[in-house]
């Protein structure tokens, strides 16, 4: 119960913390910038009038998909020490919906 | 606070049991539920082989069979094979990671009840105007045209008991992934642990799709949807996809348990470690992901064309290839080994053979041009029944045998048990295997009878015969039961004495605490690894002190019963004024209670160490 605390220098663990989260901060200003670029983009897409369908729903689709990663890993923290299941069991449950999306799609007449 | 060896009245105990929140205690809950639906989907399939053993009979009508045929597959299903493997889940995988509880007790306790009163909701159709008849797979062409109110039945009765199971499987992921005791790494958790765990991923998966169907048929049923109308725009076979998206997992979600509960008695009463561990998890894993990837092999003769039932047909076969790879590992732990027939080996033993047939005719019903002729005939109703009552049941049956002592303290006689095994082993085939032959000569399933001069007699009459071996087996086992339960002996920590993994080092049953101090697991085979050194216990990880134990609570039970009253509400709510206010009241007791349950800070409480001492003292001398 008590074995996790491992503070011996506070201070070091302080300034250490620190560094890490002023560089945390700086990713999730970059990500955040370029989701607010990606969006833009993403809305020039459906405007543009020399874009057809065919290329801006796949378009979006895919800006949508780097989004969402972005969103994970900057801010909901997925690149940090002890996500490694949580991402197996989303990675897992997107490919079996994905499988059983592709199959409708492609082979399985309704 | 404790509550360790005091007497109690009759009151107290149901009390106890009403709001326990310890995971032996569920054990026993889902035993006594599922045993009881075990017994009435037996029942019902007493009155099937009945009604068919001669041709023209007229025991029961043809709309009463179509109902007591769908009951009998729903409730083996939902209400007695799920319900039974929670009860081996809950009673034996927590000690075995050497856990002292499930993660989240309170959802444990949740989970039960939702399932006991969706199983409850569900069986009161037959009073209340008419069961389900439409099957287990309700197909929904079949299901809309339903006139009685048994439909509305099954789709709130498994809403209900379908969001318990949900519950129980991320419980028990939680559990395992973050609960195992110093030293257990994934690559040491018994075979049953990592069956457990696999299943509770495919529960994930799996049971979204079921609750979403059984939405939209609520929808078109109750409240004037339209999803499965074909007239109405919408279209029947989503119904059908929804359905065995979840339905097939559902198979594995049952026999994966059971090949958990075998790959342990394999080992124990061979006295030698599993043969193969890692490559038994590589297949364990390998069937569950498989398991999402083949679920219209269950529709090659609705209309998919030739490219989606070939890429179907080939998908369902590569499963019989870890299939295959664990047949062999638990031969080969055999082999070699210093074997001891107990009642739980030999149905061990009993179940390679009988579980081979039930594959191999799933591979001839995956070969999607023989499955025409196969299709819903007594072909299919023999190979599912092999897979099912061969694989399932008879670890059901293994393993209550096999943990009994764990769970109640007491040996089942060995001589009854061997009975009864008997019983249900020649019961078993003498009841299926005929109806291979049966289905091969164009007997159709879900038939209320037939007519003479077909060559359907005999058949049908030796399978009649074998359903009543199997009544007479399960009887056996009732006695056997009783029996233990009044005079049986009790017994010591590791009662088959070969026990190998960590449940056996603790006494019987496990007190509530399960460890008194957290152990150290230094290999596979926790306990085995120590009697090999001489050790009469585990090696310690802790020092011993206070055990932090939650408290009991009524709150799992009141929102399980709000959601039955609110289902009979709005079952109701077309016909009666009452209805709907009825429904609204059991939503508002249900979200009541779950707000009671975020606003009471409950801290739970410590069973000191002196009493922990104490009652070690106690067990050690049992």
């Amino acid at each position: 119960m008590a074995n996790h605390t491992h503070v011996q220098n506070p201070k070091v663990d302080v300034q250490y913390r620190r560094k890490k989260n002023a560089e945390e901060m700086k990713h999730q200003i970059v990500s955040f910038t370029l989701m607010i670029f990606l969006t833009l983009i993403a809305f020039f897409a459906v405007g543009y009038e020399g874009f057809s369908a065919w290329f801006s729903v796949p378009f979006i689709l895919l800006l949508a998909v780097v989004q969402v990663i972005f969103q994970l890993y900057y801010f909901m923290h997925m690149s940090h020490k002890g996500h490694e299941l949580p991402a197996l069991f989303l990675y897992g449950g997107a490919l079996v919906a994905f499988v059983t999306i592709w199959a409708f799609l492609t082979i399985v007449w309704i | 606070m404790s509550t360790l060896a005091r007497k109690k009245g009759v009151g107290a105990v149901i009390w106890d049991y009403l709001t326990t929140v310890d995971h032996k205690k569920i054990a026993i809950l889902y035993l006594i539920a599922g045993g009881f639906f075990f017994l009435l989907g037996g029942l019902e399939a007493m009155i099937i082989r009945i009604q068919l053993a001669v041709p023209n009979n007229d025991f029961i009508s043809a709309g009463f069979y179509n109902e007591v045929l769908t009951m009998h597959g729903t409730t083996m299903i939902f209400l007695a094979a799920m319900p039974l493997v929670f009860a081996m889940m809950n009673a034996v995988v927590p000690i075995q990671i050497g856990a002292r509880d499930v993660a989240f007790p309170f959802l444990n306790a949740l989970g039960f009840w939702l399932f006991f009163f969706g199983g409850v909701f569900l069986n009161l159709s037959w009073f209340l105007g008419g069961a389900p008849d439409a099957g287990w797979t309700s197909y929904a062409s079949l299901s809309l045209a339903s006139p009685t109110h048994g439909i509305d039945f099954y789709v709130l009765g498994l809403q209900i008991s379908g969001f318990g199971t949900l519950i129980g499987g991320i419980n028990f992921l939680v559990t395992i992934i973050n609960m195992r005791a110093p030293g257990m790494t994934y690559m040491r958790m018994p075979m049953f642990t990592w069956a457990t765990f696999v299943t509770s991923a495919l529960i994930l998966f799996a049971f979204p799709p079921l609750t979403v169907g059984l939405i939209f048929m609520m929808m078109d049923r109750l409240f004037g949807g339209n999803f499965f109308d074909p007239a109405l725009g919408g279209n029947t076979i989503i119904w059908e996809h929804l359905f065995w998206i979840f339905g097939h997992p559902e198979v594995y979600i049952l026999v994966l348990p059971a090949f958990g509960i075998f790959s342990e008695i394999f080992a124990t009463f061979s006295r030698k470690r599993l043969f193969g561990y890692s490559s038994m998890v590589f297949a364990t894993v390998l069937i569950g992901f498989l398991g999402f990837m083949v679920w219209a092999h269950h529709m090659f003769t609705v209309g998919m064309g030739p490219i989606a039932n070939a890429i179907f047909a080939v998908a369902t076969m590569a499963i019989a290839v870890p299939t295959g790879i664990k047949i062999f590992n638990w031969l080969f732990t055999m082999w070699g080994g210093s074997i001891r027939f107990t009642t739980p080996m030999i149905y061990a033993v009993a179940f390679i053979p009988s579980f081979v047939i039930g594959g191999v005719t799933g591979v001839m019903n995956a070969t999607a041009a023989a499955d025409y002729q196969y299709h819903d005939s007594y072909f299919v109703v023999a190979h599912f029944h092999y897979v099912i009552v061969g694989g399932v049941v008879f670890a059901l049956l293994a393993g209550a045998h096999y943990w009994w002592p764990k769970m109640f303290g007491k040996m089942l006689d060995e001589k009854l048990g061997k009975v009864t095994f008997w019983l249900f082993f020649i019961g078993f085939h003498l009841t299926f295997f005929i109806q291979h032959f049966l289905g091969l000569m164009g007997m159709p399933r879900r038939v209320f009878t037939f007519l003479p001069g077909q060559g359907f007699e005999t058949g049908n009459m030796i399978s009649t015969v074998g359903a009543f071996f199997m009544a007479a087996g399960t009887v056996v086992l009732l006695a056997n039961v009783v029996i233990t339960t009044v005079k049986g002996k009790r017994v010591g920590n590791d009662p088959w004495e070969d026990g190998r993994t960590l449940e056996w080092a603790v006494s019987s049953p496990a007190p509530e605490y399960n460890f008194a101090q957290t152990p150290l697991v230094r290999g596979l085979d926790a306990y085995w690894i120590e009697k090999m050194e001489g050790k009469k216990g585990l090696t310690p990880a802790e020092p011993l002190g206070d055990i932090h134990m939650p408290n009991p609570s009524i709150l799992p039970f009141v929102i399980s019963l709000g959601l039955f009253v609110a289902a009979f509400g709005f079952l109701f709510h077309q016909d009666y004024a009452w209805g709907t206010p009825v429904g609204v009241v059991g939503l508002l007791i249900t979200l009541g209670a779950m707000f009671f349950r975020s606003i009471i800070d409950d801290h739970g409480f410590h069973i000191h160490k002196e009493e922990v001492m104490e009652a070690e003292k106690k067990g050690a001398g049992a």
